[in-house]
């Protein structure tokens, strides 16, 4: 099929940037939208231009690191990371918008790529268990009903992709944020810092320049792993018990 | 032709001091682990904040090393070229982890894990490594409960397990298809704790571009930091090479795009050895490629071959929609040549039968490159909805990519490229030749062999991390004390000039070839040559054309942009150089093993029915490479294997 590709162009955080179009032409239905803009960029190579830049590794849907807004959409039609969006969900003649998440807290650093680091320092306010290695007791000692370690690994899957942010209207992070208060404080393992975590990682979220949540649920919609929107709620419950508290991050 | 079993015609290398000292303590083996720890120099925890330690890669081994060795507090420096070190590439692996807990009660047993990897490993790994990976097994489950890794669990709330790559024990724990996920995100975490209590100093976007080696020690990297292009040092008293396999040299493999071998390979240029770089393992289930546009492959879970059946049709060049296939003009060709075992033979076997058939002009799919793995027999015997049960995800998956439904039509599968068990040659302690300068994980050689078992490279991958190299390097740190390195120190200097100038040449050369192009072409070649069967003849002509392909690249490449910026394809480039010279080595190690053994098999040394047939007299050994130069002929040290405690046996699975 013959494409037409408006796709951002910025050389640099500092600069300005513009759509730019282009046209690909004999793009086959079973490349991925990666695949396509592979595609894309050994033409540009060849043609003396500069190739598009933007995230990708591992390709399967998991690592999280590409993401880009195809027709105004998070990873663009299909519920998946743009890595497993295939061309067949396109048609021949289309014209395609290709951004890159809009959202304050993910500076641009080049063309499609943006800055997510905010989100590993979201992380490092509290999302975690603080057991140094060595130290753990035997992994039967403590039994998990299924039911709690189930409803844990739902929000473990977050893969961090920020395709939550870049939908929100507000941009705001409280699915990434939810995602991993929800997981760590279910488990016993998690709840002697129960209060501390969701204390400390909402506030580095505000910090990092994400927005408010106004409950749009558009971040829900554009997960490609189906983290459910409840754990927002989830989270407001944890970080309202822990205030009363009167728990403090660490 | 050549005699195939001699190879002193061939020049291309020369023989050094066999390696003797690979620093395993004496003893019954149950207790060596111990004793290398008692016999280990401590630092003084005051003392340890002193010490920096230069950390490469975030996946499991190097994100567990790193917040592990901070947890001891020691300074850590970490790198890794992804936007945030939870993205590292282990966090793809799906099967599981391997641990000898004996939960089950099934006759597990530390030294059952022991015995089979080693008997796994088709005997090319070193017993001591071994025995204390299986040690160390217990400990890394414990560690991952407590961190909060969701584990698969049984109603009464305790941890599941399931059998996994034909062992006779249950003993792999697992989260859903997604436990290295979850293993990686809770090491990532782990560290995210320490980089937020400052004792980790965490750089991301950052790529390891060369080692600093002064006075005979590995005192530093150079690294490139890939927004600003800015190529700077960072010294230390120590550095750790986590950065993973060398898979990607074949350009097409399960293997994240940006996985390298760039920094082992540089290590290697600065007298680290490399072992075994012929040993590759090729994974039997992948999604075949769909057309020349293919970036990557995409691994399929191993355990659909516990239900799926595998077949071709029998005639050459059969363009029948599989449907239209009648019975009688099918091969199930797994079961009619492995009768006992069928289409659960291991996965070396299983990739090998696919190319030959395929080889035969019986392959499926586009370019033939394919086999059909059927489930209509499942289906009928078990019901739809209990497929959907067990594999719904997995058919999911599939046609996401492919677009054809599994439940109607027979999925098709062939062999991709999954896991290098070569890498940098390390000791007991986990020491490349270069000392100071650690590689774990699945960079170095150590655990595997010539062939990995299913769900055992996590395992590695965390007990090198969280137990064994804090472990060791302690000792190492207490016992060579040093001076600070200049930043003007000729060593420092001249690494930083080598790197920029290879940069710098990249860009000038402004040719008509793309990175990707020679990419390709040097992984088809490879693939061809030194994949899932090797010839004497077909080694050569690999051994000929990578030096024409090494000239042209300089000749004809065309790299965009500058080196101030964010360039991808500078990127690419650069670690094409590496893969360049790597591929070189692969050919030349699997040239002079005549034998086959594991995911090594060469034609010429298969038994009478076609199965790779080792040679113990002559090659139980570990070939460490010692680098002389590009395209000058590198020196073999072979480290001797003896097994004291498994004996060598052939496979067989007839």
């Amino acid at each position: 099929m013959d494409l037409t590709l408006r796709i951002w162009r910025q050389r640099t955080a500092g600069e300005a940037g513009a759509m730019t179009t282009y046209r690909v032409t004999g793009i086959s239905e079973d490349m991925s939208f990666l695949e396509m803009l592979d595609h894309l960029n050994e033409e540009l190579i060849l043609a003396g231009d500069e190739p598009v830049a933007f995230d990708h590794d591992c390709r399967e849907g998991i690592c999280g690191a590409c993401g880009m807004v195809i027709n105004g959409q998070a990873h663009g039609p299909e519920r998946t990371t743009t890595c497993q969006l295939h061309m067949r969900h396109f048609s021949d003649g289309d014209t395609i918008d290709v951004e890159p998440w809009r959202a304050a807290a993910f500076p641009v650093v080049k063309d499609l790529v943006v800055d997510r680091s905010a989100f590993d320092r979201i992380i490092g306010s509290g999302g975690y268990v603080s057991v140094p290695t060595g130290s753990a007791p035997d992994a039967h000692a403590t039994p998990v009903p299924k039911p709690v370690a189930d409803l844990a690994f739902e929000h473990a899957e977050c893969i961090g992709c920020g395709a939550c942010v870049a939908a929100c209207p507000n941009g705001s992070a409280m699915l990434f944020t939810s995602a991993k208060v929800v997981h760590l404080n279910v488990l016993p393992q998690g709840a002697p810092e129960r209060e501390s975590r969701v204390l400390g990682m909402v506030d580095a979220m505000d910090d990092q320049g994400f927005g408010g949540c106004t409950n749009t649920g558009e971040c829900a919609t554009a997960c490609p792993k189906g983290i459910p929107l409840q754990s927002i709620a989830t989270m407001n419950r944890e970080y309202l018990r822990a205030s009363l508290k009167g728990g403090r991050r660490r | 032709m050549p005699d195939p079993s001699d190879i002193s015609d061939y020049p291309h290398y020369t023989t050094g001091e066999p390696v003797t000292d690979t620093a395993a303590p004496g003893g019954p083996i149950a207790e060596r682990w111990d004793r290398r720890r008692f016999e280990a120099k401590l630092v003084n925890p005051a003392n340890r904040r002193k010490h920096t330690v230069i950390v490469v890669g975030t996946g499991l081994a190097g994100g567990a090393a790193g917040a592990t060795l901070a947890e001891q507090g020691y300074h850590v420096v970490q790198f890794c070229y992804q936007d945030s070190p939870r993205r590292a590439h282990s966090i793809a692996a799906q099967g599981g982890i391997n641990a000898a807990k004996n939960y089950r009660n099934d006759g597990d047993s530390v030294h059952r894990l022991f015995y089979d990897t080693v008997k796994g490993g088709d005997f090319r790994a070193r017993e001591s490594n071994v025995h204390r990976l299986a040690q160390v097994s217990v400990e890394i489950i414990d560690q991952c409960v407590a961190q909060g890794v969701p584990f698969a669990r049984e109603y009464g709330g305790l941890l599941d397990t399931r059998s996994f790559g034909g062992v006779q024990v249950s003993r792999t724990f697992y989260a859903r298809g997604q436990t290295g996920q979850q293993l990686l995100l809770g090491a990532y975490q782990a560290l995210s704790r320490q980089i937020d209590a400052g004792n980790v100093e965490m750089h991301a976007r950052t790529e390891m571009l060369d080692l600093i080696v002064v006075n005979g020690r590995a005192r530093g990297i150079v690294a490139r930091d890939l927004i600003t292009g800015a190529v700077s040092t960072y010294v230390a008293d120590a550095v750790v090479l986590a950065s993973g396999g060398y898979g990607n040299v074949f350009y097409l493999s399960t293997n994240a795009k940006n996985s390298n071998a760039t920094a082992i390979w540089r290590a290697h240029r600065r007298g680290a050895y490399f072992a075994n770089p012929c040993f590759t393992q090729i994974h039997p289930t992948c999604i075949p490629r769909s057309g020349d546009h293919q970036s990557k492959l995409t691994l399929m879970s191993e355990s659909l071959r516990n239900d799926g059946r595998i077949w071709v049709p029998k005639a050459k060049g059969d363009t029948r929609p599989p449907g239209e296939i009648p019975e009688a003009e099918r091969d199930y060709y797994l079961e009619r040549i492995y009768p006992a075992f069928g289409n659960l033979v291991p996965r070396d076997i299983a990739s090998r039968a696919a190319k030959n058939v395929c080889d035969e002009g019986r392959g499926v799919g586009p370019g033939g490159q394919g086999v059909y793995l059927d489930f209509a027999d499942a289906i009928r015997r078990m019901g739809r909805k209990a497929v959907e049960a067990k594999y719904g995800n997995l058919f999911e998956m599939y046609e996401r990519i492919t677009a054809e439904d599994p439940y109607e039509v027979p999925m098709r599968i062939y062999p991709a490229i999954h896991y290098t068990m070569g890498g940098l040659w390390v000791d007991y302690d986990l020491q490349t030749t270069v000392p100071g300068l650690f590689a774990i994980g699945e960079a170095n050689f150590s655990d595997h062999g010539a062939n990995r078992l299913g769900a055992s490279a996590l395992m590695q991958g965390l007990a090198d991390g969280y137990f064994v190299l804090p472990s060791t390097i302690n000792d190492f740190l207490a016992r060579h004390p040093h001076d600070a390195v200049p930043a003007d120190h000729p060593a420092v200097t001249e690494a930083v000039a080598e790197v920029t100038d290879r940069l710098r040449r990249l860009l000038a050369v402004g040719g008509d070839r793309t990175p990707d192009s020679f990419h390709r072409e040097l992984g088809e070649l490879l693939w061809d040559e030194c994949g899932m069967a090797r010839t004497d003849a077909g080694l050569r002509k690999a051994l000929g054309r990578i030096p024409a392909l090494r000239e042209e690249f300089w000749r004809r490449i065309r790299v965009p942009g500058t080196g101030e910026e964010l360039n991808q394809s500078l990127e690419k480039a650069n670690r094409i150089v590496d893969y360049l010279e790597l591929a070189e080595l692969m050919c030349l190690d699997a040239l002079h093993r005549t034998e086959s053994c594991g995911g090594h098999f060469r034609e010429e040394s298969a038994t009478p029915d076609g199965e790779a047939a080792r040679k113990d007299e002559e090659f139980s050994y570990a070939a460490a490479w010692q680098f002389t130069g590009t395209g000058s002929p590198p020196v073999l040290h072979r480290e001797d294997l003896t097994f004291e405690h498994v004996h060598p046996t052939q496979r067989s699975y007839a």
